[in-house]
């Protein structure tokens, strides 16, 4: 038996174990891998909390936005703390500069004016609509990428998962009859085997639970291999429970690291989904310097982690950044900004025609605002999505405009986002 | 001790006095607001005196920079022991209260009226909202519940109302002669309506919320609370700012406000409290709570039902979801959510509460950081939200560290029907009994499907 580290020895046995026993669930889940057919890789990227579009790609040649923005501008590139230069009319907030550096290389594409179908202004039925794929709040149980999943020529082909949430829970968009997995490090010793297996056979009566311990056991033999040395050894030594309080930063460079080593693996997961929050900056949001570029800059600098880490697998990769919703134009009372319509969303990897700000700019004077207040969406999110369901992960047009998102052939995919 | 004739033994939970805390030794909301203005005080005495004269030198840059580190910690430093000794005492007292009930629903309610400790301001007053404000009010109205919420320092900060300026208030004309420009801040009028009262689906408009937002404009707290022009006084309490408050008539959902001063935010508080799809929404979300994620139709009516015609007295509307038969018929329809599943241990267990810090990390571990949903929204509460594979193995390695722990000290074999009562199935028996020692029967007695369930 192969050794890699603690944390997947009693995993990777208990699997042999499962098998020697006929533990159906757990047999079912562990049918060898065949290589995944598709090579793509995609990541979505939840951006929860609404961010504010304006302040990560400041149109700060549009006539209006000084204006608006007050202390919240930031000033055109060239100045002091001025934006990083995209082109003539839009820069990246100054926290996001290795975005700046792959607008550079062409691997980043900015949407400034993008929505989803929703109108209203709830977060929560806002996600919802974003990670459903639906145009209303509530519509459906199963997530887009679920659908999605289903679609893809080949995805589960080894009864492997196609798609992997990093958090202990599914979040909606992969939610569904396609299997998937999820996945947070452990700071738990792991059980005995014998212990372990007769939790399973326990749960061999409960769909549900046998279902998802099964998924467990796969999954968690998987990451640990696919885990970096340094947090092997953290989940290896560990006590049993500690509440390490750690930055913003960390611990998105922690989930960023997991994921590169899921999607490396020839046989891993086509997609994976993992969120970030606090983006509702409704007082003392900032705007050069403080909260918000604080956490663009965390963010900023997770995504040159998981460029560095996917090493030669980021040439076949698309990371898709979108936000449930924008924030109002004008700053607020309090030095912030309330919960709007059109946000800024970011394609970016080696596999996307980047270099490029895809936007039918709709301006920010006052006959241009959305209910005289808020960005007005020009790109329909789920365009964008389609794009790269089509173009990267080969999904045919119809099941798009059907299945993935239902009724949605007003919103078709568009052709050229990603390299050829 | 619950005995037969379980209706009767959850009903009389409801009588009685209201849901206090026995904790000594926790501070109120406005002893700990004023311990944080005296330090946010001092932290901007120290940054306006700057520097001194050889300010220049690197090493004196460098001292700075670790002494305005040092100044950033301070808040965390204060909260951070509050935070945690007020979690372990509504744990402790989970563990050992006989009305366990009545602390379900102050669980229920800190829910819906959340904060989330993820914003540093309210790190060190999550825990007296829920003392100060739900546990008085659990047993009585919602119209109280929700004014004694809406007041609290903390639902102020967390939803950025403290600062919230009427455009033609006094201190937005001033403010306007010095070419600065304050304003609303329409996020506490917002999810007032969306998730405290009516609900997203009631049909308010952008329009409702801004005239309810300026409705709301003063309801602030006294102290400085860390920079700008507020005045200092009645530190860390609800306070009514008159100079902030919008002028004039608002009118909300179609009804005009004329009160002047914050009568105006009370009456439009009463109105929404009493509102039909206020007692629709509380009614579905104490069905879903209480009965099941997809709650039936006819327990949601005969739930808001009870609210309408009471006026919102809870302990009326707590009867009728009781009376709903549903409530009864099917067992286990509940996947647990981590508070859930810890708390049913602690107190399946009766375990004890160490005082240290780590004592309360299995919230973390297990996916529920205490007062930390992240959104006002609160916790999801479908068991989709919960019944990840991730979170299935973080239950059982938790569970089996736990038993290791305890090892032999628990007779499993009484433990079963004690914690599982009816539920308490043969295949969990027979897996107890056939485990290889007390350790292990623990583990599979905590892991079982009827004990991940409620």
């Amino acid at each position: 038996m192969h050794r890699d580290h603690p944390v997947s020895i009693n995993r990777r046995s208990l699997l042999q174990l499962g098998l020697a026993t006929g533990g159906a669930a757990v047999a079912a889940r562990y049918s060898f891998a065949a290589p995944a057919a598709s090579p793509s890789r995609f990541v979505f990227i939840i951006l929860r909390g609404a961010l504010d579009g304006l302040s990560a790609v400041p149109p700060y040649a549009d006539p209006d936005y000084a204006r608006l923005r007050g202390d919240l501008a930031i000033a055109p590139p060239g100045s002091s703390d001025g934006a990083l230069r995209l082109d003539g009319y839009f820069g990246l907030n100054p926290g996001l500069q290795f975005m700046q550096e792959a607008f550079a290389a062409r691997e980043l594409l900015v949407l400034p004016a993008a929505a989803t179908a929703y109108r209203e202004r709830s977060h929560f039925d806002a996600q919802d609509v974003l990670e459903s794929g639906m145009t209303q709040p509530h519509a459906s149980e199963t997530g887009w990428l679920n659908r999605a999943l289903l679609n893809v020529p080949s995805a589960g082909r080894g009864g492997r998962e196609g798609g992997v949430a990093l958090a202990q829970n599914v979040p909606l968009v992969l939610r569904g009859s396609a299997e998937v997995a999820s996945w947070s490090p452990s700071v738990l010793p792991d059980l005995d085997d014998d212990t372990m297996r007769r939790i399973a056979d326990r749960y061999a009566s409960d769909p549900l639970l046998a279902r998802r311990l099964a998924e467990a056991l796969a999954t968690g033999s998987e990451a640990a291999q696919a885990q970096s040395p340094s947090m092997a050894s953290d989940a290896g030594d560990g006590p049993a429970m500690r509440t390490a309080v750690r930055s913003t930063a960390a611990r998105y460079t922690e989930t960023v690291r997991t994921v590169a080593g899921f999607l490396r693996r020839d046989d891993g997961p086509a997609i994976a989904v993992f969120d970030t929050t606090g983006w509702d900056t409704h007082f003392n949001e900032g705007g050069a310097q403080g909260q918000l570029r604080a956490r663009l800059s965390a963010l900023d600098q997770s995504l040159r982690t998981l460029k560095e880490s996917l090493a030669d697998v980021w040439p076949r990769t698309v990371v898709l950044l979108a936000t449930e919703f924008g924030r109002t134009a004008a700053a607020n009372g309090t030095r912030g900004t309330d919960h709007g319509t059109a946000s800024a969303a970011f394609l970016l990897g080696g596999a996307v025609a980047g270099g490029r700000i895809v936007a039918d700019w709709p301006g920010l004077s006052a006959r241009a605002l959305y209910q005289q207040r808020d960005l007005k969406p020009t790109l329909d999110l789920r365009s964008v999505m389609k794009s790269v369901l089509h173009e990267h992960l080969q999904i045919a047009a119809r099941a798009l405009d059907n299945d993935v998102f239902p009724n949605s052939s007003a919103a078709p995919y568009i052709a050229g986002l990603l390299r050829a | 001790m619950i005995g037969a004739d379980a209706r009767g033994w959850l009903e009389a939970q409801l009588r009685g006095a209201p849901a206090a805390l026995p904790a000594a030794g926790l501070r109120s909301s406005a002893e700990i607001l004023s311990d944080a203005a005296a330090i946010r005080q001092q932290l901007q005495t120290q940054r306006r005196a700057g520097p001194g004269e050889d300010g220049h030198t690197a090493a004196a840059a460098a001292s700075a920079s670790s002494a305005a580190v040092a100044a950033a910690m301070r808040l965390p430093q204060l909260f951070r022991p509050i935070y945690i000794a007020e979690i372990q005492a509504r744990l402790r007292n989970a563990v050992i209260t006989e009305r366990p009930w009545v602390e379900r629903l102050v669980y229920f309610w800190s829910n819906h009226f959340a904060v989330s400790v993820d914003k540093l301001a309210v790190l060190g007053v999550a825990g007296s909202l829920e003392r100060e404000a739900i546990r008085p009010h659990v047993l009585g109205n919602f119209r109280e519940l929700l004014l004694a919420v809406e007041q609290h320092p903390a639902m102020l900060l967390y939803l950025d109302n403290q600062r919230s300026v009427g455009p033609n208030s006094v201190l937005a004309q001033r403010a306007a002669r010095r070419e600065r420009t304050l304003g609303l801040n329409e996020n506490l009028a917002r999810e007032i309506l969306e998730l405290h009262t009516l609900g997203v689906d009631a049909g308010y408009t952008q329009t409702d919320v801004t005239s309810f937002a300026k409705v709301l404009t003063g309801w602030s707290l006294g102290g400085a609370d860390g920079a700008g022009p507020l005045q200092a006084d009645a530190t860390g309490q609800f306070l009514f700012r008159a100079l902030l408050h919008e002028p004039g008539a608002q009118t909300v959902l179609r009804r005009r406000y004329g009160q002047s001063d914050q009568a105006q935010g009370r009456a439009l508080l009463n109105d929404l409290a009493l509102a039909s799809p206020t007692a629709r929404h509380i009614a579905t979300k104490l069905a879903r709570h209480f009965i099941a994620d997809d709650p039936p139709p006819a327990a949601v009516a005969r739930i808001a039902q009870a609210f309408e015609r009471s006026g919102g007295d809870l302990p009326q509307v707590y009867r009728a979801l009781l009376g709903c038969e549903q409530a009864w018929q099917a067992p286990l329809a509940k996947y647990k959510t981590p508070q859930d599943y810890l708390l049913s241990i602690y107190r399946g267990l009766q375990l004890p509460v160490a005082d240290r810090p780590r004592s309360i990390g299995a919230f973390d571990v297990l996916g529920q950081r205490q007062f930390a949903p992240g959104s006002p929204a609160g916790w999801p509460d479908r068991s989709d939200d919960w019944d990840g594979a991730s979170a299935l193995m973080k239950r059982i390695e938790f569970a089996d560290a736990l038993a290791q722990r305890l090892g032999g000290t628990r007779a499993v074999a009484e433990l079963g029907p004690q914690l599982l009562g009816a539920t308490y199935s043969d295949e969990t028996r027979a897996s107890l009994q056939r485990a290889a020692n007390d350790g292990q029967a623990l583990t599979l007695l905590l892991t079982a499907p009827e004990f991940l369930r409620r």
